[in-house]
């Protein structure tokens, strides 16, 4: 029994590992190919670079003053910092009001989130960005209000779901202590908070980052984000650098496996939580 | 605390509904109202009835086209993605040695964007098709497949952990007194395992769906709808059709309309039969 077992965990090991084997070639292919020469990269993408094909990093050069990265990278860090801060702080301020307060406003408010997060974007998207334009918020800090407006269903959701787990007597004896609302969420129910505040920032910053339409269509002709700048490498019929876009997606990429390798623990775990909350 | 005085109430609630006021919700009424009218400004629109919901299936055929792509590729993407994630969940909890390393390439694909992820892929089917003379964009089956390869390079991890999670809380003593009834892992996986994470399940299944519908960015990057349009999805159409040409805000607006019904629609139904799968506790 136990020699069987460990053929067959052997064998397991062996088809896992030949699995992420696979699961990490297309990355490295492209990182094989972003320091290959742009007309060598698409006729023959399997190929290791060599001496005639080799450019060293000439391509991460031309791709960075094509794109304007260095710009990108400032912008897509900033939106997502800032609008990953600003959905925190004041949904889980939301979340714990109309989860308390009981009225028609809490619960009319609490609907309308939720719903929400089933109409798609496509729904919004020409209005919203219409919008966004008259009310001028079609800029790096304006977009902000825009992530907080469509962020706010599914983090209002969570943090409500996370916000009834908390005993009420809590805040009954800040209140006997004399603290008002305000001295209660900070002091009190923030702190608390903070294990789905882990959550919450993480699948937000995961969409943020990443996100290309909503930006364009709000602030894309004057500023790129990391995705508008890749995606506006595509260029015209026939007229794309290769080796520029190679370079771009392993620049794109870079930042998230940095990301990724450092919070590991606490990603995996706020997607968890969040889906089975979500 | 049932009562807080107003301002307090005010000061706690209002930032988000004013963002939510202005991003979402005016525009959402304001998307269903221009979809009864012929616009090109907000501000500017005529009532024409339901003429641009007739004119998205009559002016040409690649709205009906990217519904029936979009839903033939939501069945393959679901099937595919949760049978592929369940099966590494499987094989992730039989406690071998490197576990946490293959969880954590399985799962590092979810956190590329959709964009990039597009472009990614392009360079690997392009690069393997050219030995056939031809590149993705050959044929709508091209795209259908490279799609769902795609989806299931960038979802199954995400689905893994979900399903780690359930496998791992299904209590130890369901499994020993199987074992000690004699049952062998097939009949422990038919009759304790599936019917267990069955709301994983659920949650697993929500998520594909909803994101094999809404998918645009990896539809965009890797095929951008080529050729003519044969593989754009409901939502890349919709996009086209605003931004594509002039004169059809209306009619996308309508598209719109139709689309959101429709995720909504399966959004519902999807997760009342999984709930009735559920055992109950």
């Amino acid at each position: 029994m136990n020699a069987k077992k460990h053929f067959q965990d052997n064998i397991t090991f062996l088809f896992l590992f030949i699995l992420a084997v696979l699961y990490l070639t297309p990355i490295f292919i492209v990182l094989m190919n972003s320091f290959k020469g742009r007309f060598f990269i698409s006729d023959a993408p399997f190929a290791l670079p060599n001496v005639e094909t080799f450019v060293g990093i000439k391509n991460y050069f031309s791709g960075i003053a094509k794109t304007g990265f260095i710009q990108a990278f400032g912008y897509s860090l900033f939106i997502t910092v800032f609008s990953v801060a600003a959905i925190v702080l004041f949904t889980s301020m939301t979340a714990w009001c109309i989860t308390r307060v009981k009225s028609k406003v809490s619960s009319l408010l609490y609907y309308l989130l939720v719903f929400s997060m089933i109409v798609p974007f496509q729904m919004v998207m020409f209005t919203m960005s219409k919008m966004a334009n008259i009310m001028r918020l079609d800029n790096p800090v304006g977009i902000i209000v825009i992530y907080l407006g469509f962020g706010a269903g599914l983090s209002v959701f969570i943090f409500s779901g996370f916000v009834k787990s908390i005993p009420r007597e809590i805040e009954e004896a800040a209140t006997i202590d004399g603290c008002n609302p305000i001295q209660t969420f900070f002091l009190i129910i923030l702190p608390i908070l903070k294990p789905i505040i882990i959550t919450v920032a993480i699948l937000n910053t995961m969409w943020i980052w990443n996100d290309y339409l909503l930006p364009y269509l709000v602030i894309g002709s004057n500023y790129k984000t990391i995705p508008i700048a890749v995606q506006y490498l595509q260029g015209g019929y026939g007229s794309r650098d290769m080796g520029a876009m190679m370079a771009m997606l392993v620049l794109a990429i870079v930042p998230i496996v940095i990301f990724y390798l450092t919070c590991q623990k606490y990603i995996i775990k706020g997607v968890v939580a969040g889906a089975v909350k979500g | 605390m049932q009562k807080m005085p107003n301002k307090y109430y005010a000061f706690f609630t209002l930032p988000t509904i004013i963002a939510f006021v202005i991003s979402f919700l005016i525009p959402f009424l304001l998307g269903i109202y221009l979809s009864f009218t012929e616009f090109t400004t907000v501000t500017n629109s005529q009532w024409v009835g339901v003429s641009n919901y007739i004119r998205a299936f009559t002016d040409d055929k690649n709205f009906l086209n990217a519904t029936i792509f979009t839903v033939k590729f939501a069945l393959v993407s679901v099937v595919l993605i949760n049978v592929f994630a369940f099966t590494f969940a499987l094989l992730l909890t039989r406690k071998i040695k490197g576990t946490n390393i293959f969880r954590t390439v399985f799962f590092m694909p979810n956190l590329i964007g959709g964009i990039v992820l597009g472009y990614i892929w392009q360079l690997i089917f392009n690069g393997i098709l050219i030995n056939f003379g031809v590149d993705i964009t050959y044929s709508a089956n091209y795209g259908f497949w490279g799609l769902i390869i795609l989806m299931n390079w960038q979802m199954v991890g995400y689905m893994m952990v979900i399903y780690i999670a359930g496998i791992q809380g299904i209590p130890a003593e369901l499994m020993e007194a199987a074992e000690i009834d004699g049952a062998n892992s097939w009949q422990i996986l038919k009759s304790i395992t599936i019917p267990m994470v069955m709301p994983a399940v659920t949650i697993c299944t929500f998520l594909t769906v909803t994101n094999s519908f809404k998918l645009f960015d990896q539809n965009l990057a890797l095929t951008a709808g080529a050729p003519a349009r044969a593989s754009a999805m409901l939502a890349l159409d919709i996009f086209n059709t605003f931004y594509g040409r002039m004169g059809y805000e209306g009619v996308g607006q309508a598209k719109a309309v139709i689309f959101f019904l429709f995720v909504a629609l399966v959004v519902l139904l999807q997760l009342r039969s999984s709930r009735s799968m559920e055992i109950e506790n």
